[in-house]
């Protein structure tokens, strides 16, 4: 068996305070593709980029073909023969599709003003190999999203790297430019290439890689062949929770069947070329709990931002039968639907109490202090920390801030995106009873976005699956596992 | 890539324009001609600074900083010792060049609007040392440079045409040049450009020394033609709006639109003086209602009407 190409040992890397990867090792052979999985927040992302140098590694070592690179600027890691595809990126556009591939083979010197014919003819065999052919003379921005994400590759393949890293690959394409953005992968691999790819599931990547390294809070929890991770108890622990204890209500016990509190019907929406929603409905009821699953970019935001009227869609959308359709964002908060958003958006530079106040701008004194009250009752940590910056807090206790200002302004329904982005499983408890309570005391109706499922199917009455902007299945939460279980490990 | 330059139309059609330029001493007066020799020179301030904000994406307050060294270099050295033209002009290449290098290190390493802010406090930094050193500056008052290029309206509007058209053919193939290629690419997306294997501070650095050389040139060159140097032309914050606003106004990451936007602003404001205080109000809102209408400026706006029609 060949030397491994890339040899990852004991990696650390810090944030402040935040441990974001805690000592990781794996080593990549060549012509060997490794999936890095694990939730949003596990630390897969920094472990890429800290291989490449755009965050250096606090501890441990990174070895390219027996080099150490550890703490190496990007520039003279990628000289080394380390490629990135990246998930976002920002093409020259005014440049042709040509001139952009072109730029991944040029030297880094100052000297060279005038490519030469192999260059140029290199460009256009890349543009071949990916399927760019046809568009060498378009500019990036006229381009189908699909293949702006193969200029991604062709421009990572120009420099002819021995390791690429691959950053979500297949985020917002559809199933047939999944298969067609995975040959491409795959043909990496066959040129003998060591190929590291990052992504949330195993599911999605089952199909292409040879090993798997699964991660969880910064931490490896399991490592193998896709069969062993699949079946490793962590793992399904981490994706689905165990043995799950649902109290679903039945949907014919809720009082407005027929016209429900909220009703989504035939929405699209477009972002530019790429369709981020096709063909979503989706009902929820008064005082129901409704949960949309979905991996990350599979438009629930989206979803929300619509709803809140914050982007433009077509399609209906409808509060106990009335259209919201051409409401501002002000508007449709004020009427009572409150998004608590997923970048939690607080006042960093004002005090927590501000921050509540500000949420409860509009009630009387007496109302407030009343709200306030019942808050501190729901997150009590949030009353110690009241004359505290919003900025200082915890991820945990901001994303409890988020919710308590949401909750101030009294809404009917209440939209929660991906409250447990990046937290801790101990403070996720803490938000989940906070949920439940609410569930169990009051009337509020509300909205779950997440990717965690084990955080979303406790509270959940309904469930909707979001896959690449498409409603895949809905249903009762005790069904979730037997039918769609095996799609989020 | 080479062949595409040649086969370009804007560097013909801009070709053309020069040519016809060319045989304006024929029929306008001495004055026009003296205009326009400021506004050349004007025209390569631009250029230079496009190269920096419109490829590298750095904006540099300081564009009068670079301009200034060069002047004030090239003409104390005359007044001090009188040594050939050509000898103190390339001493003041070489002070902006050194100066853009001193500037630059420091200012590439921080990001964002801290960048533009170092190069501001270097030109306020320049402007007080001129005013501070004046036995050597001429301070306030200004400096009076005792040899000049030639006395004859022509020769300084041909020589100004033609170093605006050799600086401009020069900055123009860079920016389409695969080193212009990887500096639009640092300039947008610097962490992707840094994993291509670019090392960004390097392709900034150059691009911040190829503005300094032609802005150090063509404020040596000005002082020569115009006998003196003085802070209010060449290194006051103003100056430097100027240069910013032509570059901006003639379509910014256009190289050539930055010409065209700079002879506007120093013909049109030139035309309006008559106006007094007002001609400077009425030139800067022309200016701004053509920037926040067109962004393209004005070269982006002669482009889209060509492909529209």
């Amino acid at each position: 068996m060949s030397e491994p190409l890339l040899v990852v040992d004991h990696m650390t890397k810090r944030f402040g305070g935040l441990v974001a990867v805690k000592d990781v090792s794996f080593s990549i052979r060549p012509g060997e593709i490794l999936g890095l999985i694990g939730p949003n927040g596990s630390g897969k992302s920094t472990v890429m980029k800290s291989i490449l140098g755009i965050h250096p590694p606090d501890g441990g070592s990174v070895k390219v073909d027996g080099t150490e690179v550890a703490g190496w600027a990007p520039h003279k890691i990628a000289q080394r023969g380390v490629g990135m595809v990246f998930q976002h990126s920002r093409p020259l556009h005014r440049q042709t599709v040509f001139e952009n591939i072109l730029l991944g083979l040029l030297p880094d010197r100052l000297t060279y003003l005038i490519p030469d014919a192999a260059t140029e003819r290199r460009a256009r065999e890349i543009a071949e190999k990916v399927g760019l052919g046809h568009v060498l003379d378009r500019r990036p921005g006229t381009l189908p999203f699909a293949d702006l994400r193969k200029m991604e590759i062709a421009k990572a393949i120009a420099r002819n790297p021995r390791i690429v890293l691959v950053d979500e690959p297949f985020a917002g394409l559809t199933s047939r430019e999944t298969a067609a953005f995975a040959q491409l992968i795959r043909e990496m691999r066959d040129d003998g290439r060591a190929v590291l790819i990052v992504d949330h599931n195993v599911r999605s990547v089952a199909a292409l890689v040879d090993r798997i390294y699964a991660m969880y809070v910064g931490e490896r929890i399991a490592e193998g062949s896709v069969d062993d991770v699949l079946r490793d108890e962590t793992v399904r622990r981490v994706y689905l929770g165990g043995a799950l204890t649902v109290a679903a209500r039945p949907e014919s016990s809720f009082k407005d069947v027929d016209t429900p509190f909220l009703a989504v019907d035939k929405l699209d929406v477009f972002y530019g070329k790429a369709q981020a929603l096709e063909d979503v409905s989706l009902k929820v009821h008064k005082g129901e709990f409704v949960a949309v699953v979905g991996l990350n970019g599979a438009g629930k935001t989206t979803l929300f931002n619509a709803i809140s009227g914050l982007v433009p869609y077509s399609g209906a959308i409808k509060r106990e039968g009335t259209a919201l359709a051409g409401r501002s964002a002000a508007k449709v908060a004020r009427g009572g639907i409150v998004q608590a958003p997923e970048g939690r958006d607080l006042f960093t530079e004002m005090s927590v109490r501000e921050n509540l106040e500000l949420g409860g701008a509009r009630l009387t004194p007496e109302e407030r202090e009343e709200r306030l009250d019942w808050l501190y009752g729901l997150f009590p940590i949030l009353k110690t920390r009241g004359k505290q910056n919003a900025g200082t807090l915890s991820g945990g206790e901001q994303q409890m801030l988020t919710i308590a200002r949401a909750l101030m302004m009294k809404p009917d329904m209440l939209i929660l995106d991906e409250p447990t982005l990046g937290l801790a499983p101990v403070i996720m408890e803490q938000i989940s009873k906070a949920l439940e309570k609410l569930r169990q005391t009051t009337p509020l109706t509300v909205l779950l976005g997440e990717q965690n499922v084990t955080f979303a199917l406790p509270h959940a009455d309904r469930v909707y699956v979001l896959e690449h902007g498409r409603i895949v299945w809905e249903g009762d939460p005790s069904r979730f596992e037997a039918d769609v279980g095996e799609r989020y490990l | 890539m080479l062949s595409r330059i040649l086969k370009s139309r804007e560097i013909w059609f801009s070709l053309i324009i020069v040519l016809c330029a060319a045989t304006l001493p024929v029929y306008v007066s001495g004055y026009v001609l003296g205009l326009l020799t400021i506004a050349y020179y004007f025209g390569v301030f631009s250029m230079a600074w496009d190269l920096l904000f419109g490829f590298a994406n750095e904006v540099n307050f300081g564009p009068s900083f670079l301009i200034g060294l060069g002047a004030y270099t090239a003409g104390i050295l005359d007044s001090l010792y009188q040594p050939p033209i050509f000898i103190c002009v390339l001493a003041g290449v070489a002070a902006a060049m050194i100066g853009g290098v001193v500037l630059a290190l420091p200012a590439l390493r921080v990001r964002g609007p801290y960048f533009g802010l170092t190069t501001l406090v270097a030109v306020l930094m320049l402007q007080n040392f001129v005013v501070v050193a004046a036995n050597l500056t001429g301070g306030e008052i200004g400096l009076t440079v005792p040899d000049i290029i030639s006395v004859d309206d022509k020769v300084n509007y041909w020589l100004a045409l033609g170093f605006m058209t050799i600086s401009g053919l020069i900055l123009y193939g860079l920016s389409r040049s695969p080193v212009g290629l990887i500096l639009q690419a640092s300039g947008q997306d610097t962490v992707q450009a840094g994993a291509l294997g670019f090392n960004i501070v390097k392709h900034k650095l150059a691009a911040f020394l190829v503005s300094a050389f032609f802005s150090g040139l063509a404020g040596a060159l000005m002082v020569f033609y115009l006998g003196a140097a003085s802070v209010t032309t060449f290194v006051d914050v103003t100056v430097g709006v100027q240069v910013i606003i032509g570059a901006v106004l003639g379509g910014r990451r256009t190289i050539l639109g930055a010409v065209l936007g700079a002879v506007f602003l120093i013909v049109a404001g030139e035309a309006l003086r008559p106006l007094g205080e007002l001609a400077t109000f009425i030139v800067s809102a022309v200016a701004l209602a053509v920037i926040l209408a067109f962004p393209g400026g004005l070269l982006g706006l002669m482009r889209g009407s060509r492909g529209a029609s």
